[in-house]
């Protein structure tokens, strides 16, 4: 089963950048949870021991996932995702709560989390439907019916609560965009988050004289045959205003303090000097640390193991969620860039390769794949270096954590067997 | 577009973090300073501030330890509070407001509790603390004095402030450093050099281990002990004589430069600013503005030096050649200035140099001022002559010992006095005042002490100095050990000598004499004034007295300032003369003077401007 050919089709690049991200990732987690009686690093009572210990059987995992016929995936697609979407409901009854959170089954020797299988399952079905020589993409129904697809799993992971493995599902739209969903649904979307920024920023007024301005900008370099529609444009002009106007509304009778406090930290909108240090040390704290680690590494960064915040646990969480800011501390602009850097060539890699499927299944996979692994990415990065709001979700391939490494080592290995397997497709 | 798409926001998306990265990683200052380093805390070992000796090796100041009790709120049991307070010596109310203010500063590190307990409250407490968890006693180490003297010479330790912090990186928030006197001028020497630990810290501020495996921290150095050149018995007494007068004192031995006393009246026992009433007793001295204990008069009042300048002048006149000692003058009970007559209380008559100091006559000076003055063409090159051999002998400049503060005097020169009259518009009538010390010229106790030196040793000096040894060595400075020379030649002194020991022999300090002790010495009255609310008044004269001992081997030359003292034989004489014969003989004959200098107080004479009502100035009173 593992013929020559296998071995030549495979993807080596690919492959190589997996292995670059988490060997990094483990060298980062050894730094970070190293104490001092450490010892052998196979010792699984530390958590680098369990995490290297992960690793040995996410790679038995790829192995599995090489060997298995590739259109199976493709059969079997509908199957898993009804079984994840089981998963998920079964938490609500047997789910195990970690830290305020009911998202595992305890297995005993190990907790499963199925929020991060429903990930490549969703990633899946997804593919399915849309490859289906039935589905019209155009159609408004079978866009609601993608969407269910994409918006089942997020109901049923919010309520864990869960929000950030929730937001994640979210970035499945993009395989909807590649397939030809209108594109107008991205630029409502941006103009949605670019009224709100503005609006809590510099109020509805700037926001309606800006959008007014773009817009008579707009109406003066059209081109000459381009017929205006002037009646949208206004509509458009009203909707935002009252937008902006229910942002106001929103922001301060329905968000709870808590939430209007990461969006001042956010946004620098709280003006007060002294009050922002104060969000800055409470809801920020961990922002506040991972930046301060950051900023302390410079640009060589402080050298392996000797990062002075990572040793003292000043960074909440940073093993996981934060592993982000070991590598600032430790290695400096240097290792940062590296990382940033390997990431943007993986998932640049996997764009190219599912643009060369034949297979729409295997591109729709592929663009699902890379959809997720983004967002992962964009979010925690963005989060460790504070130009987003605090979302705990984990940077693939780099955070500690079992079903985490396992979740995107089935997702991005399936792609993989199917890419090697794209000139077999007229078997 | 739609194939685009996606890797256009990939890209995008790394260009906006490695933006964001190198604002924080390159364009941030990182604080990679370890002491700056919140991760980082460096525990200080502080080695022994080192003691201070006197010339003859007795203690002056050493160290004590004192007990803060410490607490560390987080660790607290249930206790017995009324048995733990008792023990304390605190009452209920207060022992859980400082145990809530320790709890709202930190609840994992410790705070003092009760600062300083004394030594009986220490041996009580001590076997009991045992009892009560989440409290520990901590030794600290205060100064000890073992004198009750020289407040002003040795001067206090206190917290460093902003300012030291900011002026030297070595000062770490609590730590204490040299304020005044001594400790201030030999603060590095006395302090020797803390050690430090670094540890790694948690984000609980809990200690995780050494930081790089100790390879950064170093061994405390100790302080190294100090001998001055005080006379601690004859600064005691002298301290005990100034007891109810204001003004300064300072002994030099001629012959090194040394400083055998330096005092201050009125003044305060240094061990008043250790310890646990240290900012109450320091308040009261600090805002104490009308008699000023804390201000150095020694090194800081610039009165008129009055008669004793008299010598200067003379000094200066046989130098340039207008007179010569046999050179007489006539004393009108006075002498004319125009056509005003300035008064003499020398009794009237021809006055040569020697009668002419030893009576003090105020006719035959100006006279001799004035030819000084009449040997150059303008009165402009006369005064660049006067003031520079006056300057000669360290006036109108600081001096340069080894006490962080100081004053210049004055010596006025001639833009001076152009400024106050006008160039070419004043002469020297103008300024004859200057040649009975009066006037314009302005000098500290130090600088007539030093003066008297100079003069003492027949035309030079050693600057002033305190430091004798450090560790045991003696101290090699060469400011302090190079003769400093004056302008005037040696052989021009002799006939001043002479005038000066006929004060004591026949002159206005012949009451004065000491049994078996050559002195020379110069009395001085200085008319002084203040601004009583708007208006000029005047008060009784200063005394002031010069002296050195024995006439051909000086050991020891002094200047003596009393405010308010009346004429200089008065108190400045008589306090001159004790100090002498205590520091020569080691003891004193003259118990009668003795008993009058010690008891007598001039508080009355210090009231009467602040009575209100009208008063008398130079009340003869004994």
């Amino acid at each position: 089963m593992f013929g020559s050919n296998l071995l030549r089709r495979i993807d080596w690049l690919t492959i190589l950048l997996f292995l670059l991200l988490v060997a990094i990732g483990w060298v980062n987690i050894y730094s970070t949870t190293l104490s001092d009686e450490g010892s052998s690093i196979f010792d699984f009572s530390q958590l680098y021991g369990k995490q290297l210990f992960f690793i040995g059987v996410s790679l038995v995992t790829v192995v599995i996932i090489l060997a298995i016929e590739a259109a199976l995936y493709e059969r079997f697609a509908s199957l898993l995702y009804i079984i994840s979407i089981l998963l998920l409901l079964g938490l609500f009854v047997f789910g195990k709560t970690i830290a305020g959170a009911t998202s595992w089954y305890d297995l005993g020797f190990f907790n499963l989390q199925p929020s991060e299988l429903a990930k490549f399952t969703a990633a899946l079905a997804l593919a399915k439907y849309l490859s289906d020589i039935q589905t019209d993409i155009k159609k408004r129904k079978h866009q609601l019916y993608a969407f269910l697809i994409i918006l089942v799993p997020m109901a049923l992971i919010i309520p864990q609560p869960d929000p950030g493995s929730a937001l994640v599902f979210a970035a499945l739209i993009f395989v909807l965009f590649r397939e030809g969903l209108p594109l107008y649904y991205l630029w409502i979307a941006l103009l949605i988050v670019v009224i709100f920024i503005t609006t809590l920023m510099f109020g509805t007024e700037w926001m309606a004289i800006g959008l007014a301005l773009l817009i008579t900008l707009f109406l003066l370099v059209k081109k000459a045959s381009f017929k205006v529609p002037t009646f949208p444009l206004i509509l458009l002009f009203i909707i935002s205003i009252g937008f902006s106007l229910s942002v106001n509304l929103v922001f301060n009778h329905v968000f709870e303090q808590r939430h209007r406090d990461r969006f001042s930290l956010w946004l620098r909108l709280e003006k007060d000097p002294a009050k922002l240090e104060k969000i800055r040390k409470t809801i920020g704290y961990n922002t506040y640390q991972s930046e301060k680690a950051i900023e302390a590494g410079g640009f060589r960064g402080k050298g392996y193991l000797e990062g002075t915040r990572t040793k003292g646990d000043f960074v909440p969480e940073q093993h996981t969620d934060y592993i982000f800011s070991t590598v600032g501390e430790e290695w400096g602009f240097l290792g940062t860039t590296t990382v940033v850097l390997l990431f943007t060539l993986l998932l640049l890699r996997l764009v190219h390769l599912a643009e060369r499927q034949k297979n729409d299944f295997s591109r729709m996979y592929g663009y699902g794949v890379i959809s997720i692994l983004l967002i992962h990415y964009f979010i925690n990065v963005g989060m460790v270096i504070g130009i987003l709001p605090t979302i705990g979700i984990p940077l693939p391939f780099f955070s500690y954590g079992g079903s985490g490494l396992l979740g995107f080592t089935i997702l991005l290995f399936i792609f993989i067997k199917l890419d090697a397997n794209r000139l077999n497709e007229w078997l | 577009m739609k194939k685009i798409l996606l890797s256009s926001i990939i890209v995008l998306i790394g260009i906006t973090f490695i933006v964001r990265l190198s604002y924080l990683q390159i364009f941030t200052s990182p604080s990679n300073q370890v002491l700056e380093d919140t991760a980082i805390k460096a525990i200080y070992d502080y080695p022994e501030r080192g003691y201070i000796y006197d010339r003859q090796g007795k203690l002056l100041v050493a160290n004590q330890p004192a007990y803060d009790v410490m607490v560390i709120p987080r660790e607290v049991k249930p206790l017995d509070t009324l048995e733990f307070c008792s023990l304390l010596g605190v009452d209920k109310p207060r022992f859980i407001d400082r145990l809530q203010k320790a709890r709202v500063y930190s609840p994992r590190l410790p705070s003092v509790l009760v600062p300083q307990l004394s030594k009986e409250d220490y041996a009580r407490l001590q076997e009991k603390m045992r009892k009560y968890e989440g409290f520990y006693i901590q030794k600290r180490s205060l100064r000890y004095y073992d004198t009750p003297s020289a407040a002003n010479v040795l001067g206090y330790i206190s917290e460093v402030n902003e300012q030291d912090l900011k002026k030297n990186p070595y000062y770490v928030q609590g730590e204490l450093t040299g304020r005044t006197g001594i400790e201030k001028q030999y603060e590095e020497i006395l302090r020797g050099r803390k050690g430090v630990k670094y540890i790694q810290k948690d984000r609980f501020n809990r200690d995780i281990g050494p930081y790089k495996n100790g390879m950064l921290d170093t061994l405390p150095e100790q302080g190294k002990e100090i001998h001055i050149s005080l006379d601690k018995d004859l600064q005691e007494y002298g301290e005990r004589l100034m007891v109810g007068k204001r003004g300064g004192i300072v002994a030099i031995e001629p012959g090194t430069g040394e400083i055998l006393t330096l005092i201050s009246g009125p003044t305060y026992n240094p061990a008043l600013l250790v310890g646990r009433e240290r900012s109450k007793n320091y308040s009261k001295l600090h805002y104490d503005t009308i008699s000023k204990p804390t201000w150095d008069r020694a090194i800081l009042a610039e009165p008129s030096p009055g008669s004793p300048f008299k010598t200067l002048n003379a000094l200066v006149a046989l130098q340039e050649g207008v007179i010569k000692p046999e050179t007489t003058i006539r004393c009108y009970n006075g002498f004319y200035v125009g056509n005003v007559k300035r008064g003499c209380h020398c009794g009237g008559g021809i006055r040569n140099m020697n009668s002419g100091i030893y009576e003090s006559c105020n006719a035959y000076f100006a006279g001799t001022f004035r030819k000084i003055y009449d040997k150059y063409a303008t009165t402009d090159e006369g005064m660049d002559v006067w003031e520079k051999h006056i300057k000669s002998f360290g006036l109108g400049n600081y001096l340069g010992y080894d006490l962080p503060t100081g004053r210049p005097g004055r010596i006025p020169s001639k833009s001076y006095y152009d400024g106050v009259y006008g160039d070419n518009r004043w002469s020297s009538s103008f300024i004859i005042s200057n040649a009975i010390g009066q006037g314009e010229v302005a000098a500290t106790p130090i600088q007539l002490a030093n003066m008297t030196a100079a003069i003492a040793n027949r035309g030079y000096f050693y600057t002033p100095h305190l430091i004798k040894k450090i560790a045991g060595e003696p101290v090699e400075i060469s400011n302090f050990t190079e003769r400093k020379y004056t302008t005037i030649d040696p052989q021009h002194f002799e006939p001043i000598v002479t005038g000066m020991a006929n004060v004591y022999k026949k002159g206005t300090a012949k009451w004065l004499r000491i049994p078996g002790i050559d002195i020379a010495g110069k009395t001085g009255t200085v008319e002084n004034f203040i601004l009583l609310d708007g208006v000029k008044t005047q008060l009784t004269d200063h005394s002031v007295f010069v002296a050195f001992a024995p006439v051909n081997n000086p050991k020891i030359a002094l200047a003596v300032y009393i405010e308010n003292g009346y004429y200089g034989a008065r108190y400045a004489g008589h306090i001159a003369s004790l100090l002498i014969e205590k520091y020569l003989n080691g003891e004193i004959t003259r118990k009668d003077l003795e008993k009058r200098m010690l008891e007598k107080t001039l508080e009355h004479e210090y009231a009467k401007p602040y009575s209100g009502e009208e008063f008398k100035i130079n009340e003869y009173v004994w």
